[in-house]
């Protein structure tokens, strides 16, 4: 079965992928930190990126977090509010 | 009260929203768009949210003040989309019994809004553009 899970890009995220969302395939027990290797894999400008976060449904979320097909997804580069 | 807008903010509004005859003090912060950064010319800001997970990171923010000091009211509204030059990207009202702690909240929940919650900022330049705190 071949499972994909879609992560939100934002700010620079998007500027240097060019989209607001990329649909990744999702192995089975596969977390956060793998979803990251594979994004960094695809979009190798994104590993540039300092202090890079990932939000599961969200909320942040550490790299040993598991994730489900269901999970809204989005990575967060470092913030800039205020 | 606690929102994202891509419309103009209007601090009467939120000082309406704050008043309260408990109140013996209103402190505002308005952080504003300021038309230089380190010499370079800002022609505009461009602001962008993850607007789900900003609103709970902010209201998490917002209950961790509640905690600390004695808060009647709380407004936090972050603007988003285009700003020009005057405008006014966020607002933070806090109304209070006592003067020191709608300063010392008012602080807090702008400083940690800067730190935790998911929202970016784009200068740009007359000569180029940056997402702030973000470049590799």
């Amino acid at each position: 079965m071949n499972t994909q899970i879609s992560v939100l890009l934002f700010g620079i995220t998007r500027d240097l992928t060019g989209q607001s969302a990329v649909a990744l395939p999702l192995s089975e027990g596969a977390r956060v930190g793998d979803l990251l290797d594979s994004l960094y894999t695809q979009f190798p400008d994104l590993a540039r990126i300092r202090s890079m976060m990932v939000a599961v449904n969200g909320e942040y979320a550490e790299p040993d977090q598991a994730l489900f097909a269901s999970d809204e997804v989005a990575l967060i580069p470092p913030v800039s509010g205020g | 009260m606690i929102s994202i807008t891509s419309d103009p903010i209007d601090v009467s509004s939120a000082l309406t929203l704050l008043q309260s005859d408990q109140a013996g003090a209103i402190d505002f912060f308005l952080g504003m768009v300021r038309d230089n950064t380190q010499q370079r010319s800002v022609d505009h800001l461009e602001y962008e949210a993850y607007d789900r997970m900003a609103i709970s990171e902010m209201s998490k923010i917002v209950e961790q003040a509640r905690e600390r000091w004695t808060i009647l009211e709380c407004v936090v509204v972050h603007r988003k989309g285009t700003l020009r030059v005057g405008e006014i990207a966020v607002l933070i009202g806090v109304s209070t019994p006592h003067r020191a702690d709608s300063f010392d909240a008012c602080r807090y929940i702008i400083d940690t809004i800067k730190q935790t919650v998911p929202i970016w900022k784009k200068e740009v330049f007359t000569d180029g553009e940056t997402w702030v705190n973000a470049h590799p």
